[in-house]
């Protein structure tokens, strides 16, 4: 019978199987681990006797409650109060009391547990990849199926490396044409979650496909896949294909030599069979898609760069604008910007930050404006600076920070104040997500580095090879 | 986890759609590394002023609000972060269960292992429902069946597995732990 790759990949890891009154057990081959949703379950492990049964298959750093500030001239990080500390300390102390490779603060491979998984080649092709956070829908880039779950969840596979589910329905998403120049995967994603609304995905797997999908590098695939969730998708994928080979070649956690082409050859068995029936489909065009922006509280609120807001009666909508504070407001670009981060598991890895740098070179941060930029990891941050691209956000005004969450979550003391308005490459808009009372529009890093510049919202394009000049006229 | 089988609450309503995770309790309050306690957080930013002072305009704050169990709330509740210091949180301030329309899939899961009881109604349903708020409905796991303060029964559907769980207040641990036989087996074929 013709499969779907979710349905391969599920089939391959059934420990027991579904039935009327009972999940599937479901084997799990990476659990991803940070500081916060993990010491509940470490706790239930201790308090019931039990052991990680597979800590060679976990893999935990911290990256949520981590400062984004530099390390004190005696190598102390500053953390936001005690309780931020107590707690990455104590992801540490339980990730050497059960064995588990932990890439702490220090550690060369240290930052966003979704940016560091592919980094590092832990994140491949067919794995069923969990973690305590629901933007794991991300690694689904590599056609791994990735799923987010809770902290009950996380104790059941640390102490078994097994979770029960129930099979989730498959949604194909085919993207044909091609994103024109000055359009980013993030808008992309946008476009997507604006058609289908914030629960459209709830109970699906999307399988993102067609030539605009298949057009895009690794990095843009996560920034796709990552933001699956916010349409309530649990998980997206996307089948392996050579961008996916040439990515994960030669990283430290791939199979290496004969292995290695071993690997690739099992890889290449998953995609989705041509008669492989979805439960779901929708078809987009790419190149009607232009630069997106949310101007409500919710990722399902976007709106294309040079269009009016929409009004409509629903008392959601109109919550949402008051609380924006644009019940006026005919379109974004009338909307001074007090805060650009540029950071994110969505948008923080090398290819957006040189993305952000092409605008911010040889230009300046629009006073009264804040920018932030925020590498994913360790490894990108060292890469950027090895490319001078610190040296670029630094002289146009920016903050260059260490890698973490940061204002993603805003746990860590970055974080907006009442009132401010933020463009911001992450993936929540949510009221006060990024600080109590703090305004969010979700963009890609050339609509934040445009912001930035210009002290209100742009289009990017304007900076791009279009019109320099009619840009830094505004 | 207390067993879940019946009971009768007052009901209380917060009718905006899309409540995510992010409202129920804010990421800033998620640097504990306990469970308990957290209902004092719960909607934090909706139920306290910026000095810190209870809103009286937000529902909870309200007499009407004083004991219920039974949140009525808009559709898609618990969307965005997989946080289970949601539940944690609704629980600990009391409530057992949450009457939509929809649940965001990651909240559904999380709510049910904490003995808190999703209940999905029809958009009729909700708006009959939401003309009674502050009565008590009576909630039956054993025939599934909500009943509301007019003696109006609406039957709900709910994964068989998870109303076990919740009947027996039985957490889902001891069941995946009884598949050793089945998980050495998967290894060693995979190996």
């Amino acid at each position: 019978m013709a499969k779907t790759l979710l349905d391969k990949i599920w089939d391959q890891h059934l420990v027991a199987p579904e039935g009327p009154d009972r999940p599937a057990l479901l084997y799990i081959d990476l659990h991803l681990i940070h500081e916060v949703t993990s010491p509940q379950a470490f706790r239930l492990l201790k308090s019931r006797g039990l052991n990680v049964r597979r800590p060679d298959l976990c893999l935990a750093t911290a990256d949520h409650s981590v400062p984004s500030s530099q390390a004190e001239a005696d190598g102390r990080r500053t953390y936001v109060d005690s309780v931020a500390e107590e707690q990455v300390r104590l992801l540490g102390q339980h990730c050497a009391e059960f064995n588990i490779p932990y890439h702490g603060l220090g550690s060369e491979h240290q930052g966003i547990v979704h940016v560091i998984g592919p980094e590092l080649g832990a994140t491949q092709p067919g794995k069923t990849i969990v973690c305590g956070d629901s933007h794991t829908s991300t690694h689904g880039a590599f056609g791994a199926l990735a799923f987010g779950i809770g902290t009950s969840e996380v104790g059941h596979v640390l102490a078994s490396q097994c979770l029960l589910q129930r099979k989730p329905k498959s949604f194909a998403i085919t993207v044909n044409g091609k994103l024109q120049a000055g359009v980013s995967a993030k808008d992309l994603i946008l476009a997507i979650i604006q058609k289908l609304g914030m629960h459209g995905g709830t109970g699906y797997v999307f399988e993102y496909r067609g030539s605009a999908i298949e057009a895009l590098s690794m990095e843009e695939r996560m920034t796709v896949c990552n933001m699956s969730i916010e349409a309530g998708a649990r998980a997206g994928l996307i089948a392996p294909d050579e961008t996916t080979f040439q990515y994960l070649h030669g990283r430290k956690m791939v199979p290496q030599g004969a292995d290695w082409d071993r690997a690739v050859e099992k890889w290449r068995q998953l995609f989705s069979d041509s008669d492989a029936v979805f439960d779901r489909e929708l078809v987009l065009n790419a190149d009607e898609i232009e630069p997106m922006l949310t101007y409500g509280t919710n990722p399902g609120m976007s709106v294309g760069v040079t269009h009016n807001l929409p009004k409509y009666p629903d008392p959601n909508h109109q919550k949402a604008m008051a609380y924006m504070g644009f019940e006026k407001t005919r379109a974004l670009t009338e909307e001074k910007v007090d805060v650009v981060f540029i950071g994110s598991c969505t948008n923080s890895r090398i290819s957006d930050l040189r993305a952000a740098a092409q605008i911010f070179r040889n230009r300046t941060v629009a006073k009264g404006v804040r920018a932030l930029v925020v590498p994913g990891s360790v490894a990108v941050k060292k890469q950027a600076e090895s490319e001078g691209l610190d040296q670029v956000f630094l002289a146009a005004g920016a903050e260059w920070r260490e890698p973490c969450c940061s204002m993603c979550i805003a746990m860590n003391g970055d974080q907006l104040q009442p009132g401010e308005l933020a463009v911001s490459t992450s993936n929540r808009n949510f009221e006060g997500r990024q600080g109590k009372g703090g305004r969010t529009l979700l963009a890609s890093p050339q609509a934040a580095a445009a912001a930035a510049i210009n002290g209100r919202v742009t289009d990017p394009r304007l900076f791009l090879e279009v019109g320099h000049a009619a840009a830094t006229s505004v | 986890m207390q067993p879940l089988r019946q009971f009768k609450a007052k009901s209380v309503s917060i009718p905006a759609a899309n409540i995510d995770t992010d409202q129920i309790i804010p990421a800033r309050f998620l640097k504990v590394t306990i469970k308990e306690g957290l209902g004092q957080h719960l909607f934090s930013d909706w139920r306290y002023t910026s000095d810190g002072q209870p809103n009286p305009n937000f529902v909870l704050n309200q007499a009407l609000a004083e004991g219920a169990q039974i949140l009525l709330a808009g559709d898609n509740f618990g969307c965005g972060s997989s946080r289970e210091h949601a539940p944690w949180a609704l629980v600990d301030y009391g409530f057992r269960a949450i009457v939509s329309t929809s649940f965001a899939d990651i909240f559904r899961n999380n709510a049910t292992k904490n003995g808190l009881l999703p209940i999905v109604v029809s958009a009729e349903v909700h708006q009959d429902l939401s003309q009674q708020v502050g009565a008590e409905w009576s909630v039956d796991l054993e025939s599934c069946v909500l009943r509301d303060a007019n003696g109006n029964e609406t039957p709900f559907a709910i994964d068989p597995f998870s109303r076990t769980c919740l009947l027996r207040g039985q957490d889902e641990l001891d069941f995946i732990l009884s598949h050793q036989t089945e998980i050495k087996n998967f290894e060693r074929k995979a190996s």
